[in-house]
């Protein structure tokens, strides 16, 4: 019963996370964008672009410029919860893959340095005046969502274990469309609900600053507008 | 609000982050535009009756249209990294001056209407129901933005507030709200040809009268064409530099360059106008009708080659829109870039060793530069990366003793807005004006009383036009402000000059 449930709260959680970015995803590439608004001083080649947006995603260099406090949380939580990821895929493989061996260890500690990055961030959200007016009940309501992602996780790793082998078994079923049982154990109920409810309202929620920023003109423009005509179907429907 | 009741902020750098004062602007609004500047632009005279759905219909549009729109509308996690970036946050402590409470002020309405969570979660979201409160809190607050982009620098995913605050003007002129400033100097460039309205005859005279002072001053004849066919360079400038000061000295000072480098230009009397106001109220249309007057110009004259003036905006439109508004120029020489800069053209002229140039002319001014914040963040000069910051810099240089830069976090990618750009140029926004440049002014004074800094230099006609009138109430003479192509003027010994005396180098520097 309890698998059954789960199964379905996860096929439409996943169905609702792929379908909603892979639409999000498709309509910021099909909207034009003729004029060229990279913030400048920008790349002049695409592989200038590229590693714009490699810094950006993998560093958050402009964050870095802006704000040391943010980008210490911000960083801690974002690169925790890679490698948290990571180490999550042992539970959906089957011989386990060597790199994901491999990352083991500091995945399961990544679980206290994502709540540090999280508390980080919620804390300033609260004691900066700033940060305080521009919060919305939302955004309060993502960290926390995410705080009682890593805590549930993290109390199954260290403190009570789950039977990690059932809930496996269960996940690998769900792989091959065979639904199993889950051990019922309330900690894992909360972990996995609440994971699902991450997955549904990332594609409808401020989540989508992901996908957003790979689509950004600001950052994903290469400054060539006096080597190359940039012209949409709308705009150039203007001209004369 | 009157320029005299401003209280002038005192700040000290480096610049702290002011305490909230919730709706300390919320008053600060510029004067709306008649139905005849309305109408001009195409847009209606007066606010509709279906105002609200004509808004929503609008940001339906721009949200299909414009991709930045809808992807900085969604992206934004208020992470707070741009809250204290805003100069006019900084000057005034008004929290909706925060980019990204001024980006909420439209994004909640958009979540409201067109996204999931504003349909059926409103209140979780920060998302509200349009309504006439909403429309006089955009207009007060999206013409409290110069469209800096300073804020889209800090951005982790470069959300930029400019497209914002231009968007939320579209959609506010399309429901017939519209800002006076902006749309009467629109109109006057679709009816005349720039934003003065100055007539072609007006023009020429002027340019005859600044043929003759550059004749008396230096005995050599300079000439400015007007309307000359055939010429190889079409010099597009902002009308500014026909006539306020410091700009006009910029003008002698392009002037002066061609003649040595023996270029062959013209200046069109109908495309007189290098500024866009077209850009300021997110205008596609406008600002493209604009634009191709440059293009007509352009052909009926024959030229070659299209040079911008020191105008900030323009360059901005220049460099990154004027192939897609009004390209392709395929009729143009294709040996150079379209359009170039002045600035391009004369730091050029100065490696190439062309121009003969006298620096101690310069050696009373002890200079700073001021990057313009669209040519630093909008735009590119020359073939490198961060051209922009380096050639003014370079030619600045090559003609001035005593140059030292403000520091670092307020200059180049980083500038501090003038306060008056993005149509805010107005004299009822004096006191928005005035604590907008303060966070620039705090800069200025670390140097002047670091080294000594005299004067500013500048390639933007608004920022020199704010400049003037804001410097004197943080302690500078309005003529501290300068043109670069000024500075230029000052140092430049043209072939056959006469002699240069002490009394001709103050006298040229008094009147800049």
């Amino acid at each position: 019963m309890l698998g059954t449930v789960y199964a379905v709260l996860f096929y439409a959680a996943t169905a609702v996370l792929l379908f909603g970015l892979v639409v999000k995803a498709w309509t910021y590439g099909r909207i034009p964008a003729p004029l060229r608004i990279p913030t400048a001083p920008a790349p002049k080649t695409r592989a200038g672009v590229f590693w714009r947006m490699v810094r950006e995603v993998a560093f958050f260099e402009s964050l870095y410029k802006s704000n040391k406090w943010i980008w210490l949380f911000g960083w801690t939580f974002h690169m925790s919860l890679w490698l948290v990821l990571a180490r999550h895929l042992r539970y959906f493989t089957q011989p386990v893959w060597g790199w994901v061996e491999l990352v083991q260890p500091f995945g399961t500690y990544a679980a206290f340095t994502m709540m540090l990055g999280l508390a980080g961030l919620w804390a300033r959200r609260v004691v900066v005046e700033r940060i305080r007016y521009i919060s919305s009940p939302s955004d309060h309501l993502m960290l926390a969502l995410l705080f009682g992602i890593a805590v549930s996780g993290a109390m199954m790793r260290f403190v009570a274990h789950t039977d990690i082998v059932a809930v496996k078994s269960f996940m690998l079923g769900l792989m091959r469309f065979r639904i199993g049982d889950l051990p019922p154990d309330p900690t894992l109920m909360v972990h996995l609900f609440l994971v699902a409810v991450l997955m549904m309202v990332f594609p409808v929620s401020k989540l989508l600053h992901a996908p957003g920023v790979f689509f950004s003109p600001s950052r994903n423009q290469v400054d060539n507008s006096r080597e190359k005509r940039h012209v949409a179907p709308w705009s150039a429907k203007l001209e004369s | 609000m009157a320029a005299e009741d401003t209280d002038v902020p005192q700040l000290s750098y480096p610049l702290e982050i002011p305490k909230l004062k919730c709706g300390a602007m919320a008053d600060s609004s510029p004067y709306a535009a008649s139905s005849a500047h309305q109408a001009d632009l195409g847009f209606p005279g007066e606010l509709l009756p279906d105002w609200k759905q004509r808004a929503l219909a609008k940001i339906k549009e721009l949200a299909e249209t414009n991709r930045a729109f809808q992807v900085y509308l969604d992206a934004c996690v208020k992470c707070g990294a741009c809250t204290d970036k805003c100069h006019y946050f900084i000057g005034t402590g008004d929290p909706k001056n925060m980019p990204v409470a001024r980006q909420d002020l439209l994004r909640s309405v958009y979540r409201r209407y067109f996204t999931f969570a504003g349909k059926y979660f409103p209140w979780l979201v920060g998302a509200r129901d349009l309504t006439k409160e909403v429309l006089d809190e955009w207009y007060s607050y999206y013409h409290q933005c110069s469209q800096c982009r300073r804020c889209s620098v800090f951005c982790p995913f470069g959300i930029d507030t400019a497209e914002i605050s231009m968007a939320a003007r579209e959609i506010m002129d399309v429901v017939g709200k519209g800002q006076k400033y902006c749309n009467e100097i629109i109109g006057k460039v679709h009816n005349i040809g720039n934003n003065l309205g100055l007539q072609e005859k007006a023009l020429r005279a002027t340019l005859e009268d600044l043929e003759e002072e550059i004749e008396e001053d230096t005995g050599v004849s300079v000439r400015l064409p007007l309307d000359e066919k055939g010429a190889d360079i079409l010099l597009v400038t902002p009308s500014a530099d026909f006539f306020a000061e410091p700009h006009i000295e910029g003008l002698i000072g392009y002037a002066k360059v061609f003649h040595e480098a023996g270029a062959s230009w013209t200046i069109s009397s109908y495309a007189s106008e290098a500024a866009n106001f077209g850009l300021f109220i997110g205008s596609h249309e406008n600002m493209q009708k604009v634009a191709l007057r440059i293009r007509k110009a352009a052909q009926d004259l024959g030229v070659k080659r299209i040079i911008f003036g020191e105008c900030g905006h323009a360059w901005r439109v220049a460099y990154s829109f004027l192939d897609t508004l009004a390209g392709p120029w395929d009729f143009l020489d294709p040996n150079f870039p379209v359009p170039q800069h002045i600035c391009e053209f004369t730091w050029n002229e100065i490696r190439k060793g062309t121009l003969n140039i006298d620096k101690s002319q310069n050696d009373h001014i002890k200079l700073t530069f001021h990057d313009s914040c669209n040519v630093a963040r909008a735009s590119g000069m020359g073939e490198e990366m961060g051209g922009q910051f380096e050639i003014p810099r370079n030619i600045l240089k090559a003609v001035c003793n005593h140059f030292y830069d403000m520091p670092r976090d307020t200059i180049m990618e980083s500038t501090l807005c003038c306060g008056g750009g993005g149509g805010l140029l107005t004299d009822e926004l004096m006191d928005l004006r005035v604590k907008g440049a303060s966070p620039r002014m705090t800069a200025l004074k670390e140097v002047t009383e670091e080294h000594g800094v005299t004067h500013m230099a500048a390639i933007c006609a608004i920022c020199k036009t704010q400049f003037s009138k804001v410097m004197p109430k943080f302690g500078y003479d309005m003529d501290s402000i300068l043109s670069v192509h000024q500075l230029v003027s000052n140092a430049i010994v043209l072939a056959g000059q006469d002699g240069v005396d002490d009394e001709n180098v103050k006298e040229a520097s008094v009147t800049n």
